[in-house]
């Protein structure tokens, strides 16, 4: 049985459409990221499930019993908001100590289970300490802790590790999923930073415009996305529009510009077929000489850049646009890579490796915004 | 388990249930509504056919009308000159850094702490008698009592209210913008005139419109300084001596009417007004930004808030000194003669601004989270938020002849309760207020944690809401049991029997009462002195460890 179920969960404000009409099932003790760019209805989302607000159609269960029109308090999800909201007036212990309160145990039972959390998550000596005395690291510890102390099921966290420096994240991150898969509590993780999503979830849903656009296994939605938009969002890749030229078993060749075609595995489109081609961008090769081998086109390298353990090459294929390549570092050493923007280079793909997509109603740079 | 806890739980259970919640917003309201809103401002429309009878009497009518001219005239005066003098005074309090500035702040709330009634002898002291200006410039006096002595007490009552409101603005504004401005070339006067008032403009509407409100309203100083000259309240309080009754129901209504749509009108006009920023004289602006430009401009200021708010405000120290050397004081403890009246009015002062202060906490909480969460909608919550300020935008000498009448025809009220409820109708918007922006001030996310771990609404109430706002509400009955003990307009239109202390001053100054320079002095200065102990209170409540 799922412990969080949507069934056409459908929010307007006005006439806008926040939330429309979102399915979703969610096993007990999953860990699920939801991720969208900005406005995509992530918050409104998880305060739907929390009950902070209220679906305009459709219907919640929680744990098998329907939620639909239950009030916050009567839900048992804890929520934990993007700023934490400790509550400022009460130290780190009565903070945690507030669901259990609230819940109708006593303050002695309170408190011990506060004492219990603040253990796990190595903050006992801060306990007597108040919530403007702690960094943000420590605060939201706090906020979890407190956010379990309850003996919530269900934790609900909106961009939970957004308010931390960027190192302390990549490792708050993992800290995370160890502490809601010890404790066995089912997650919704709202985040806009796709690798934060795709390090730690079971399963991620893609939001977009207030719709679930894909919603699987990270690796699932990064070797087969549904559209350019999740490809790109999702790991990022390359886009080249052309249209269909031949077609046969495990080789579709698509006609880019005049003279210029490639060749994916991928055969589920006809003739004639409008497409887009996509390709990761490590899974990109750049070749310093010419090669009688498929898919590799000759382009300018417009730009290189470091980015520690890759090199990032944007090479220009003319009127086709421009494509980037992740070159291991290792490997952009030994082979010795062009580095003088300008210089002739080859891009290569391998045919497996090349995604096709239906041409978007839209223009493609518009589809792939991610804002 | 002891049984106020389990009392606790229980309340805390059923307080999520939706009638609960329903039925506290409805004590809220109905209290809203049946005590403060509809007696003061549709009470005088029981009066009937008597308020018009005045329309046959061209004299009354044009006497009624010059007052009530005059009124406006004064308080649009006083409020534009309050913010001439206050706005530098303010700048001067949060950007200088001269240890100066937090004394000023300070000295800036004394004539918080004079009641009115004490300021306006102290006013009549100071500028019109031997002993004050005229001393110093060997004259027998400067100013006598009339129009001119009204703008100078107006002037030094609502001048705090300016340089307050502008201190609290100026202290949440980021200076960044005004630094952006000055790196592009802007002049500090240009930068000060084309951004950073331009967003302050809201503050400057509110501190007008509370100046406004005060010196519209404030009858007992009033009528200590007027002479034979009459604005609106002074009006009313003569033709109630004279048993005169439509004028005075008349007069009060038209106050009503005019005072509610003029402030209407500036909430819903003020804002869309633009101050005039399009042109910049870089020469002339620069010069005023000059240091030489800026220390004279502070100098003018603080000048201006010595000689005209400071020292004709404790003037009335000096016959105060008087009655301790000359034996008054000792009358005055033996409670004798004019003095056994005295004690009594000021506990009559003090009861009543003690209970209409806890009636108007009880029914002020729910209504003030009704506000301020918008938990009526938008728009109803929106209309109560204005309504709230009628009363006291009105002259509360109106509002008391309206609630005088409103409660005349329920049998069974007493005199006291009816100065009772004509204090908490007069009071109860400077608690609501300032709970209102506490609670605003809480972000809703602490409130939807909450929630989400359990918590029922009265506990959320109890742990959360009332924790996080316990300085605004503390500061908020404080500022309502001050008023109350400092109200004379109302206070003299309900009356008959009881007197207030401040009426009884009153009484005393206009020599309705015949009482010593001294004694009045001495009885002022107990009041002064209650004053400054409350607010000392307030200081203590609200200082954050």
């Amino acid at each position: 049985m799922p412990t969080i179920k949507l069934v056409n969960v459908t929010r307007t404000f006005g006439r806008i459409k926040a939330i429309d009409r979102v399915n979703l099932e969610i096993a007990e003790g999953e860990y699920v990221c939801v991720l969208g760019p900005t406005g995509a209805g992530k918050t409104t989302l998880l305060r739907l499930i929390a009950g902070l607000a209220i679906v305009t159609s459709g219907r919640i269960e929680l744990n098998g019993r329907e939620v639909t029109n239950i009030r916050a308090e009567d839900r048992n999800a804890s929520y934990v908001p993007q700023q934490y909201a400790l509550f400022p007036h009460m130290t780190i212990r009565d903070n945690v100590a507030f669901g259990p309160l609230a819940h109708g145990f006593t303050p002695q039972q309170s408190l011990e289970t506060a004492d219990e959390m603040l253990k796990l998550v190595r903050l006992a000596h801060r306990a007597t300490a108040f919530p403007h005395e702690l960094s943000g690291g420590m605060q939201q510890r706090v906020a979890l802790a407190r956010g379990l102390a309850g003996r919530s099921p269900l934790l609900l966290l909106d961009e939970p590790l957004g308010a931390i420096d960027a190192r302390l994240r990549m490792i708050l991150r993992y800290e995370l999923r160890k502490l809601a898969k010890g404790l066995g509590v089912t997650v919704v993780h709202v985040t806009h930073d796709q690798q934060e999503a795709m390090s730690i979830a079971d399963r991620i849903a893609v939001l977009r415009d207030g719709a679930i656009r894909q919603f699987g296994r990270p690796s699932e939605i990064y070797e087969a996305p549904e559209s350019p938009f999740l490809a790109n969002f999702v790991g990022g890749a390359n886009f080249l529009e052309g249209v269909v030229v031949r077609e046969a078993r495990d080789a579709t060749m698509i006609n880019i510009a005049e003279g210029f075609s490639i060749t994916s595995s991928h055969d589920d489109h006809g003739m004639g077929d409008f497409v887009v081609a996509s390709f990761r961008q490590e899974g990109t090769l750049i070749l310093t000489n010419a090669s009688l081998e498929e898919n590799v086109v000759p382009g300018t390298l417009v730009s290189t850049s470091f980015l520690g353990s890759f090199l990032r090459c944007v090479v220009s294929l003319g009127r086709a646009g421009e494509v980037v390549a992740k070159v291991p570092l290792r490997e952009a050493l030994e082979r010795r890579l062009p580095d003088r923007t300008g210089e002739l280079v080859y891009v290569r793909a391998d045919r497996s490796r090349i995604m096709l997509f239906d041409r978007p109603k839209r223009p493609l740079a518009v589809e792939l915004e991610a804002f | 388990m002891s049984l106020s806890r389990r009392v606790v739980l229980f309340l805390d259970s059923i307080s999520g249930s939706r009638s609960a919640r329903i039925a506290a917003y409805a004590i809220g309201v109905l209290f809203f509504l049946v005590i403060v809103f509809v007696p003061p401002v549709f009470g005088i429309l029981l009066g009937g056919s008597k308020i018009f009878e005045m329309l046959s009497n061209p004299d009354l009518l044009n006497r009624g009308g010059s007052a009530i001219a005059a009124s406006f005239a004064i308080a649009v005066t006083v409020s534009l000159m309050d913010l001439a003098a206050g706005l530098p005074m303010a700048w001067f309090i949060v950007r200088s850094r001269s240890g100066w500035a937090s004394t000023i702040n300070t000295l800036a709330n004394i004539p918080f702490i004079v009641p009115t009634v004490a300021l306006g002898y102290s006013v009549l002291a100071f500028w019109g008698s031997s002993q004050g200006i005229g001393y110093l410039l060997g004259s027998q006096f400067l100013f006598s009592p009339g129009w001119q002595m009204i703008v100078l007490l107006h002037f030094a009552f609502s001048y705090p209210v300016i340089v307050r409101v502008m201190v609290g603005a100026l202290q949440g504004y980021k200076e960044v913008y005004e630094t952006a401005a000055r790196t592009l070339g802007a002049s500090a006067f240009t930068a000060v005139r084309t951004v950073s008032l331009p967003l302050l403009k809201p503050a400057l509407i509110a501190g007008f419109l509370l100046a406004f409100a005060r010196s519209l309203s404030e009858t007992g100083a009033t009528v200590i300084v007027a002479g034979v000259f009459e604005n609106g309240p002074v009006f009313i309080r003569n033709a109630r001596v004279a048993g005169q009754e439509s004028p005075l129901l008349f007069v009060s209504l038209v106050l009503i009417i005019a005072s509610s749509l003029f402030f209407i009108a500036i909430r819903i006009f003020a804002p869309k007004m633009r101050l005039p920023i399009s042109t910049v004289w870089p020469r002339l602006e620069k010069r005023l930004s000059s240091t030489s430009a800026t220390k004279s401009r502070n100098l003018l200021a603080f000048a201006v808030f010595i000689l005209f708010v400071i020292v004709p405000s404790l003037f009335v120290v000096l016959p105060g000194a008087g009655a301790v050397l000359d034996g008054t004081l000792y009358e005055a403890i033996s409670a004798k003669g004019i003095w056994s009246n005295y004690w009594q009015s000021i506990g009559l002062s003090y009861l009543i601004a003690l209970v209409a202060t806890c009636l108007n906490v009880a029914a002020g909480l729910p209504m003030s989270v009704l506000i301020a969460r918008r938990r009526s909608g938008s728009a109803i919550s929106g209309i109560l938020d204005t309504l709230i300020n009628i009363p006291i935008v009105v002259p509360s000498i109106a509002l008391g002849v309206s609630i005088g009448i409103f409660w005349g025809g329920v049998t069974g009220v007493s005199e006291f309760w009816l100065l009772v409820l004509a204090h908490a109708s007069i009071t109860y918007t400077y608690f609501v207020r300032s709970m209102i922006a506490a609670v605003e001030s809480i972000p809703v996310e602490v409130e939807d944690v909450a929630r989400t771990l359990g918590a029922k609404p009265l506990m959320i109430f109890r742990r959360l809401t009332i924790p996080l706002s316990k300085y605004a509400l503390v500061a908020g009955a404080i500022m309502a049991f001050t008023r109350s003990i400092d109200e004379t307009g109302a206070t003299l239109a309900v009356a008959k029997k009881l007197t207030t202390a401040p009426v009884l001053m009153v009484d005393w100054v206009k020599g309705t009462v015949p009482a010593s320079s001294h004694a009045i002095g001495l009885g002022l200065g107990i009041l002064v002195l209650t004053s400054f102990a409350s607010l000392l209170v307030l200081t203590i409540a609200t200082r954050r460890t």
